[in-house]
């Protein structure tokens, strides 16, 4: 696809170098793409043009003038409307924060000026990113540019579907327990989630503080390696960053994987529930890298059937605590009423949404005195347990694989209704959150109604570039690197 | 401590001991906040020294001080504690001075574990003693309410605004073992430990300013026995106020279990400036109280009712010591002095009648310098503002003539002019008698002593 707004980032920096395309020209292609196709899809809850339209012709000017740019300069990006951006109103998807203007931006959005990367849009997103649809946002549900009748996944479902519809070559996204790879099986795009405090998460509004973490989109491997190098690094208003070198992540990219051990995890792979689709694409994918020259093993991560209960103990005991700021006395929402206390009940009554509200209920019973040590302290056994499974299996393993979310894309609506099968699209993501081990998407290919399949790879503690150089790999042996999913099917009529 | 609560009076001739513990708050002197850059200068204008993180701002982090964990470490050091590896906690309550809902504090781990502080006998005689110290944790401070309008508190105020400067001031909370068994005890800790404080140069230390803030949990029990069930008591902020709030907590456990009833373990709110104690003791002797005492006195029940219900007790109060009998002074001021008044529309408070003006009254009717009419006249010019008794009677020449050699020669010219009825008297009709006493009487103006002049009609009409 040459125009444009088919094109990678990488693609995109190269046009822009040999002078066949300015940022402000890209930035009007994906403007128009956005008009073309957002109506539909709705995965921007506010576009950037204005701002998008001057930084580019800012990048265009100190390019004709001889002087640096940054390593993203002029690639549109989709920003979920989860990171603080300074004046720009950022609502996490609630209604809580709708007319929120933080005073600050966050680190990763700093860090992506520094790169001149082109915000051009804030993403859509399930309420304070609890869900796995997107159909938990405040706003509006986001639909899924392969089928406009299914849910795109979530709760980064706005960035996956941006991607998706060449709305952007680029988007960030935030994963707590598979919120950026679960919507980038669906949507089919690459998503990583890197490891637990590669990237800072000052200005990403908290949900479950010791699971969240920032990540990238991208329709390829290497996009989504470029922008992970962009926004990585420690950062000394995020005491929980890593001090670990933010470059590399491309350093292997294309060494291929002979030599490299690939683990099967058997409890994904054999779980109850996997759809027969999404296990037989990844069974021909594990076969593809033995075929491309990589010793293919069997693992057991013996506890990770565990690691759904003990995630959905974590993550409302964290949510009920990161959530107990708004109350609509400093910023957001205010429901007046005759006492502060009144005022307090009355905001959050209004603000929050059924899934914010059931996670702070449950949250807040598992942490209250007599309930602390059953619940939150116990999940948290559960996790050390999880992590030594990792441990053990990364001993012999470069990277390990799996599918990423038990089905494909399913239909608006199917799950709403039912929490728990909600939360069940989580079982194979969750390990490697409750580990803080990296984890990404790779699309592999689409089942029987040419719905995306990802599988799963999962790396060692920091080692995202030797998972990455799997994920590369077999991108490059499918071929499916070079067709932005989703942009073709989209433009055809009939498929709502 | 049984021994040492005996020298120092506090449970002395009752058959309990206390047990005392302080939490004492210490803001630190760093140059930032706890978990940000902000200034910590105290007095600057309302919400100047905020940033997104102390304002909990979403998406913020805290991260943490560098200098105010060393301030911990060395008061811990200073204290004898065990330093390591410590852990945060959040502490959760719904108040508008708190930016997140909850404050970041410290729980199962804090940095500073078991130590002691030596306490040195002290002025006040208490006994030194060594204090535990159970640990010292750090944690951050709150912003400050102000209630406008309406009731001026929380609930029932027209606004409520609040100033975040104070909001992520680093605090560290020193808590005690409860060694302490005495008010002096607890004051001389409290003192060393600021000085403790000074000299490592970690906070200012101000308890006025509430740079340093203390707590106290106390239990009473009788020696041998467990500790009694515990209050705390909050806002001691004075070495002064811990004494008397401690004194004040220990009387009201011990009064409580001597009454039988139970100490509730509860949280109480020292208020130094209208305590209830203090109040009590300025009250006045109440209307019962002052009837039962007049009735004690001497006082008929009923002139002791309308002493009370005039409000003159005061005045009885000054006539007796003045060596008036309650008996009569009381009627008086019932009777004579409450109805002159009534004429004069008057409050006995308004009246420049004292209770020495009463005395003196009652003694000249007693000495027979006054009769009881005399007496009536006087009073009405001590009512009037024209001096005391003896003045009044003396200006206007009231005093009673008793004197026999005077009154002879009147009771001579009255028998003269009285013939018939001298002569009835004679004969032994005595109530005859009566027209001639009224007869010297008048001729004397009143002044005459009616119980002389009686005397001396009898003995010269006998004679005749
Ligand atoms: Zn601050």
């Amino acid at each position: 696809m040459s125009e444009l707004h088919g094109l990678s980032a990488v693609e995109l920096l190269v046009a822009q170098d040999r002078g066949e395309a300015s940022a402000a020209e890209i930035v009007q292609a994906h403007m128009a793409r956005i008009a073309a196709t957002d109506e539909r899809i709705g995965a921007l809850l506010q576009v950037l043009a204005d701002a998008a339209r001057s930084r580019a012709d800012a990048i265009d000017r100190r390019r004709a003038a001889g002087e640096p740019v940054g390593s993203l300069a002029g690639v549109p990006l989709a920003l979920k409307d989860i990171l603080c951006t300074r004046g720009v109103t950022t609502t996490a998807g609630s209604k809580i924060l709708k007319d929120y203007q933080p005073p600050y931006d966050a680190t990763v959005v700093e860090r992506l000026a520094d790169a001149d990367a082109v915000p051009v849009g804030k993403a859509n997103l399930d309420e304070f990113a609890m869900g796995s649809s997107c159909e938990n946002s405040a706003f509006w549900p986001t639909r899924n540019p392969w089928d406009l009748g299914r849910v795109p996944g979530g709760s980064s479902g706005g960035s996956a579907a941006a991607v998706a519809a060449g709305q952007a070559p680029l988007a960030i996204g935030t994963d707590t327990g598979g919120s950026i790879r679960q919507p980038a099986a669906m949507c089919g795009v690459v998503g990583v989630k890197p490891t637990y405090g590669r990237v800072s998460r000052y200005g990403l509004i908290a949900f479950a503080s010791s699971l969240d973490q920032v990540g990238s989109f991208a329709r390829n491997v290497t996009d989504a390696a470029l922008l992970l190098e962009a926004i990585a690094g420690s950062d000394p208003r995020d005491a929980t960053s890593v001090h670990a070198p933010a470059e590399g992540m491309r350093a292997e990219l294309d060494d291929g994987v002979a030599g490299l051990t690939v683990g099967v995890v058997g409890e994904f792979l054999e779980g109850e529930g996997l759809a027969p689709s999404v296990r037989d694409a990844c069974r021909r994918a594990v076969d593809r890298y033995a075929a491309l020259g990589a010793d293919v093993v069997d693992v057991s991560l013996p506890h990770a059937p565990y690691g759904l209960p003990a995630y959905y103990l974590i993550n409302p005991s964290e949510a009920s605590s990161n959530l107990a700021r708004y109350d609509g006395v400093r910023y957001g929402l205010r429901v007046d009423a005759p006492t502060t206390e009144a005022m307090m009940a009355a905001t959050r009554d209004a603000g929050f949404g059924a899934e914010a509200k059931r996670r702070i209920m449950i949250g807040t019973f598992a942490l209250s005195a007599g309930y602390f040590e059953a619940y939150y302290a116990q999940a948290q056994r559960v996790r050390t347990l999880i992590a030594r499974d990792f441990e053990a299996a990364f001993a012999d393993c470069d990277v390990l694989v799996g599918p990423t979310a038990p089905t494909t894309a399913f239909p608006l609506g199917d799950k709403t209704a039912d929490p728990l099968a909600m939360y069940y699209n989580d079982i194979y993501a969750v390990p490697a959150s409750l580990a803080g081990t990296p984890a990404m998407s790779l699309p592999v290919g689409t089942d029987d109604d040419g719905l995306p399949i990802g599988l799963q790879l999962m790396g060692p503690l920091l080692g995202e570039a030797t998972m990455l150089r799997a994920a590369r790999a077999l991108e490059a042996d499918l071929g499916l690197e070079a067709a932005p999913s989703g942009v073709g099917p989209l433009e055809a009529e009939g498929r709502t | 401590m049984s021994t040492a609560a005996v020298e120092a009076g506090d449970v002395s001739g009752t058959d309990y001991e206390a047990v005392i513990g302080l939490e004492v708050h210490v803001e630190l002197a760093t140059a930032s906040k706890m978990f940000c850059g902000c200034s910590t200068d105290f007095g600057a204008p309302p919400n100047t020294r905020v940033c997104p993180v102390c304002l909990g701002q979403p998406g913020t982090l805290p991260v943490v001080n560098r200098a105010a964990v060393e301030s911990a470490m060395r008061l811990g050091l200073a204290l004898g504690c065990d330093i390591s590896a410590s852990q945060f906690h959040r502490k959760h309550y719904f108040y508008p001075d708190m930016p997140k809902n909850y404050q970041i504090s410290q729980y199962d781990v804090p940095i500073c574990a078991g130590g002691a502080l030596e306490v040195p006998a002290g002025q006040d005689g208490n006994a030194p003693v060594r204090v535990g110290i159970t640990r010292v944790h750090m944690e951050e401070d709150t912003g400050k309410s102000l209630h406008v309008g309406g009731t001026g508190r929380i609930h029932g105020a027209d606004e409520s605004l609040v100033d975040y400067n104070r909001a992520g001031i680093p605090l560290l909370e020193i808590v005690s073992e409860p060694d302490l068994a005495t008010p002096e005890q607890a004051r001389a800790y409290l003192a060393e430990l600021r000085a403790v404080v000074l000299a490592l140069g970690v906070s200012d230390a101000k308890l006025e300013e509430g740079s340093m803030r203390c707590d106290a949990n106390i239990s009473v029990n009788r020696p041998g026995q467990p500790p009694g069930t515990r209050c705390e008591i909050k806002n001691l902020n004075s070495l002064r106020s811990l004494g008397r709030a401690l004194r004040y907590e220990i009387d009201r456990q011990i009064q409580l279990r001597e009454a039988g009833q139970a100490v509730v373990q509860q949280t109480r709110h020292w208020d130094e400036a209208g305590g209830i104690d203090r109040l009590a003791a300025t009250l006045p002797e109440l209307p019962a109280a002052a009837r039962q005492r007049l009735v004690a006195a001497g006082v008929p029940a009923e002139a002791a009712g309308v002493v009370v219900a005039a409000h003159a007790t005061g005045v009885l109060d000054d006539a007796l010591a003045a060596g008036a009998g309650p008996g009569e002074a009381a009627k008086w001021l019932a009777n004579d002095v409450t109805g002159a008044l009534g004429e004069r529309g008057l409050e006995l408070g308004e009246a420049p009648l004292t209770g020495a003006h009463l005395a003196e009254l009652l003694a000249m009717v007693d000495e027979g310098v006054l009769s009881t009419k005399l007496a009536r006249q006087v009073l009405e010019g001590v009512l009037d503002g024209q001096g005391s008794p003896r003045e009044i009677a003396a200006a206007h020449g009231l005093e009673q003539i008793s004197d026999t050699d005077e009154l002879e020669a009147v009771v001579e010219q009255v028998i003269a002019e009285n013939a018939d009825a001298a002569a009835k008297v004679a004969e032994g009709n005595d109530k005859a008698i009566g027209a001639l006493v009224g007869g010297v009487m008048k001729a004397t103006g009143g002044q005459a002593n009616p119980q002389v002049v009686n005397q001396l009609l009898r003995e010269r009409l006998q004679q005749a």
